[in-house]
């Protein structure tokens, strides 16, 4: 009994620091939901923190602001090099060198809190990091994902013992350093500002002077070695910046999720423009509103750590532009499968109604029909018959086709080709056939079976592919609109 | 240094939890997915929060599915991120589990918001306290972590065990295994959900970190130990076994040589997995750093010694019969390398080839065969590489002078065949006989 006794004593300056969730949940927990509450804020506090009153909520929001911006600008090559995960792992590998910067300051000059010399002693650490990364995936069968896990852990976990020391030490009061791994935003002074403030600057003016470089080792790293750009170095400069900001950002929204804000703008810029110029501004000025909102929100609510609500608003940037993105997002993409499906639906109708009056008269010699008034059209259930369509399918289609004038319907419910839906018909075949035409002559198709190939790329062969097409095909005449190559289906044929 | 029971329960936790995650980690490490531990081990802190808020407690029931719950949805959210936007997998993982720590830490602050709470601690875990929270078992104390993580593992171990061949097909080649119609998203998706579990059973007792080293570390050792999946299982395990052991070791004793009481366990095993992983990546037999720069080496010396017996047969081809056997120094010259040839003269003399008086050079029998067998060689290449390919110029002799280095017998007496049992090469020098 008495072991233990001493055993708790001995590790009792940890439970400040290791596992509080195991010690005394039930206090922490026994209000459930009800003891969570988030303060709103007054109106007095909000229009002092929208108007910059408060000088301490001024430097924090420009410092997040700033620090946003310098994210987002290199993050975005960051993205485009693939090395996403690589910023984890170097900023997990700080933490060794703050805790030792730490300890060496504490002993020599009996002070550890200087910021510079913590921010050192991060550069040099997340540099061996990187070095290790580079070794582990270079000389090794292990693959990046393995060398950035590993790095990440161990020296993660070497950081960790170290702050197991310095939590002990007599001088230098320690209890600051946690701040590097969760952040502490809002306790952001004036320096730090102007730290992060000078690295911005740093960092747009290199995004500036190299952007064809790093642009072009982004896209195509062997065709820039190739002409003779110093890949290596531009490769260098490229993660120092990488380095420069993930280590400025540590202070303010801590190691592990200083990620964030380096990966999550960029990838959301993605979204909204293929062009890299584009993408890069965008990408900065999401970080930066992330950085002003986040912090400012978490200057209205007390209760809330700044870093993780930064990262929250990044996030839903990131969520909007997934959704809406002018480019690649995801509406975007249905609207565009629907627009397609819809185009489908219409040259379908129109082929098969084309069809019909094909089987039901004969054909000029030009291969064109001309309608003759005698002949009434097919209706409605001759029509449906002649491919799976669905009746709802079928009737909006036709819908659709008399809206923009392609089709009437008449008294009978019979369908009648306009001039224009002729026309349109007209083209829609020709490119089903000669496609047809080429598949027989080109590629050994079998006669029975080119219809149905050919159905499903009629409707994206563009006036180019046609144009070879026609080229490839001596036999068929420009302004000519072929046979049929195959029977054509007479179900629902004329009366 | 003081050993209590304590510190045997602390080793034994560590040691649990380290091979529950090592076992699963080497899937992890070969499916290239290690990264995924990593994501999974941060996402899970939202699920643990909304557990706790739930339901108010901190059974370990609602913690668990909590957890799981976020994990397979880590998972989904990923895959569909990656699927969905074109962004690569580490971008995706990257956007994904950020989003999840900071909902978390967000969630716990509010939770805990009355209790002087560090809401990341969960980071280094608590192994230190493990053995004071016990359960009786038959008049047995033993530790409540001690029975999550050996459940853990157990229940692990049985997985492996039972889907070890569809576990294997599905990481090296997934395709295939769709074809032989073993389903490897369903094997995935399995296997990301025991890693929450795991990581969740794990991280209340040794933390995150910890658990992201023993999923890591213990699995990319193995793999550069082996190239057979069950001894790769079985070092892992060892491995983290060891790491566990070693890594409390140190944290009570490193500490006290520079005058410390002792420092965290959870990161010092991280940093010993470390250490070890580093000592394996030198010295491993087959894939470390030094049997390759070795292996380089001996490579590198070999060819200079065939170099050296070619020239030395060249020249005793060429000169009269009367002059004098060749110096060191012209040696040198020729192959423009010191030191190497040195070491390789040294080589040569051991294995009786070349007869060295004082600094001037001559074949043996021995060594005048390997010669001239060498000289054969590059003179049917240079033959080949004229006639046949068409390289009459100087990269004929260039190539023919590497090519060299790596044709055995029977590649010779094919090039002889191919290029017609010639006596002369492009340059009207004799092709040696065999």
């Amino acid at each position: 009994m008495t072991h233990r006794i001493i055993f708790v004593f001995r590790r009792l300056s940890f439970t400040v620091y290791a596992g509080i969730l195991a010690l005394s949940p039930n206090e922490a927990f026994a209000g459930g939901l009800a003891g969570s509450q988030i303060q709103w804020p007054s109106w007095q506090d909000l229009l002092r923190v929208i108007t910059f009153q408060d000088y301490n909520t001024r430097v924090v929001i420009v410092g997040a602001t700033l620090l946003g911006l310098a994210a987002g600008l290199v993050g975005t090559f960051l993205l485009l090099r693939k090395r996403a995960l690589l910023s984890d792992a170097i900023s997990h590998a700080t933490l060794p060198g703050i805790v030792l910067a730490f300890i060496v300051m504490s002993m020599i000059l009996g002070n550890g809190k200087n910021l510079l010399g913590l921010i050192a002693g991060a550069a040099v650490f997340s540099v061996l990091g990187t070095a290790s990364v580079i070794i582990i995936q270079k000389y090794t069968r292990l693959k990046e994902d393995a060398a950035l896990g590993i790095v990440l852990s161990v020296y993660f976990g070497f950081g960790i013992a170290l702050m197991g020391l310095a939590t002990r030490m007599e001088t230098g009061n320690a209890a600051g350093l946690s701040s590097f791994i969760y952040g502490k935003t809002a306790s952001m002074l004036f320096f730090d500002a102007m730290l992060i403030a000078v690295t911005a600057l740093g960092t747009i003016i290199f995004c500036i002077l190299f952007f064809k470089e790093f642009a072009l080792l982004c896209f195509d790293e062997n065709y820039a070695a190739a002409q003779g750009w110093p890949v290596t170095r531009l490769d260098f400069l490229m993660m120092g910046l990488v380095v420069a900001v993930t280590v400025i950002g540590l202070q303010a929204v801590g190691l592990i999720l200083v990620v964030a804000l380096l990966i999550i703008p960029a990838a959301a810029a993605r979204f909204w423009t293929f062009r890299l110029r584009h993408m890069l501004w965008l990408s900065g000025v999401f970080g930066a509103l992330s950085g002003m909102l986040g912090s400012g929100i978490s200057a209205l609510m007390a209760n809330l750590p700044a870093g993780a609500v930064i990262v929250l608003t990044a996030s839903a940037i990131f969520l909007f532009s997934m959704t809406f993105g002018s480019a690649r997002g995801i509406m975007k993409l249905v609207i565009e499968r629907f627009k397609l499906r819809k185009r489908i639906l219409r040259e379908n109708l129109l082929r098969d109604l084309y069809e019909w009056y094909e089987t039901a008269h004969t054909a000029s010699s030009d291969g064109s029909i001309t309608i003759e008034s005698h002949i009434r059209g097919p209706s409605i259930d001759d029509i449906s018959t002649r491919r799976s369509w669905s009746s709802k399918q079928l009737l909006r289609t036709i819908r659709s086709l008399r809206a923009s004038k392609y089709l009437n319907v008449d008294d009978d419910n019979r369908l009648l080709f306009t001039d224009h839906g002729m026309q349109a018909a007209k083209d829609i075949i020709r490119k089903h056939r000669l496609w047809e035409a080429y598949l027989i002559s080109h590629a050994d198709v079998a006669t029975g079976t080119v219809d149905l190939s050919a159905d499903r790329i009629e409707h994206v062969l563009d006036e180019e592919i046609i144009r070879k097409l026609e080229g490839l095909l001596p036999g068929i005449h420009p302004k000519e609109l072929p046979k049929s190559l195959h029977t054509l289906n007479t179900s629902g044929g004329a009366v | 240094m003081e050993w209590t029971f304590l510190d045997t329960w602390i080793v034994v936790v560590g040691m649990l939890g380290a091979m529950s995650c090592a076992l699963l980690g080497n899937y992890l490490v070969l499916r290239r997915m290690s990264m995924m531990g990593d994501a999974i081990s941060h996402a899970v802190l939202p699920g643990l929060a909304i557990a706790f808020l739930v339901s108010g407690s901190r059974e370990s029931l609602p913690m668990l599915i909590g957890a799981i719950l976020i994990g397979v949805l880590t998972t989904f959210f990923i895959h569909g991120i990656d699927r969905l936007s074109g962004l690569d997998r580490g971008a995706s993982m990257g956007v994904v589990f950020t989003t999840l720590f900071a909902l978390g830490l967000i969630l716990i602050r509010q939770a805990a918001d009355h209790v002087d709470l560090d809401p990341g601690c969960v980071l280094y875990g608590a192994i230190e306290l493990t053995p004071l929270d016990t359960y009786l078992w038959f008049d047995w104390e033993i530790p409540q972590a001690a029975l999550t993580n050996g459940a853990m593992l157990l229940i692990n171990l049985i997985f492996v065990l039972l889907f070890y061949k569809e576990l294997k097909i599905t990481s090296f080649d997934p395709a295939l295994a769709t074809t032989i119609g073993i389903n490897a998203n369903v094997m995935q998706y399995i296997l990301m959900t025991l890693v929450a579990a795991t990581t969740i059973a794990a991280f209340e007792s040794v933390g995150s970190i910890l658990v992201i080293a023993m999923l890591i570390v213990p699995g990319a050792a193995a793999h550069l130990l082996t190239d057979r999946l069950g001894l790769m299982l079985l070092i892992s395990l060892v491995f983290a076994a060891v790491s566990a052991l070693v890594g409390h070791i140190g944290a009570i004793t490193i500490p006290k040589w520079f005058g410390f009481e002792d420092t965290s366990t959870a990161g010092m095993m991280a940093f010993m997995a470390g250490v070890l992983f580093g000592g394996v990546l030198l010295f491993a037999p087959r894939y470390g750093l030094i049997s390759r720069l070795l292996h380089q080496l001996l490579l590198g010396i070999k060819i200079v010694r065939d170099d050296i017996l070619g020239f030395l047969y060249r020249y005793q081809e060429l000169a009269s019969a009367d002059a004098k056997p060749v110096q060191v120094s012209q040696v040198r010259e020729a192959l423009k390398a010191g030191f190497s040839v040195d070491l390789s003269l040294w080589d040569l003399a051991r294995k009786n080839m070349v007869k060295r008086v004082e600094d001037r050079l001559t074949l043996t029998s021995n060594g005048a065969a390997t010669g001239r067998n060498l000289i054969r060689s590059h003179r049917l290449w240079e033959t080949y590489l004229c006639n046949k390919m068409g390289y009459c110029d100087a990269d004929m002799h260039r190539h023919a002078h590497q090519l060299e280095h790596y044709t055995d017998t029977k590649l010779q007496t094919e090039l002889d065949q191919i290029t017609g049992n010639p006596k002369f090469d492009p340059h009207q020098r004799r092709i040696p006989e065999p």
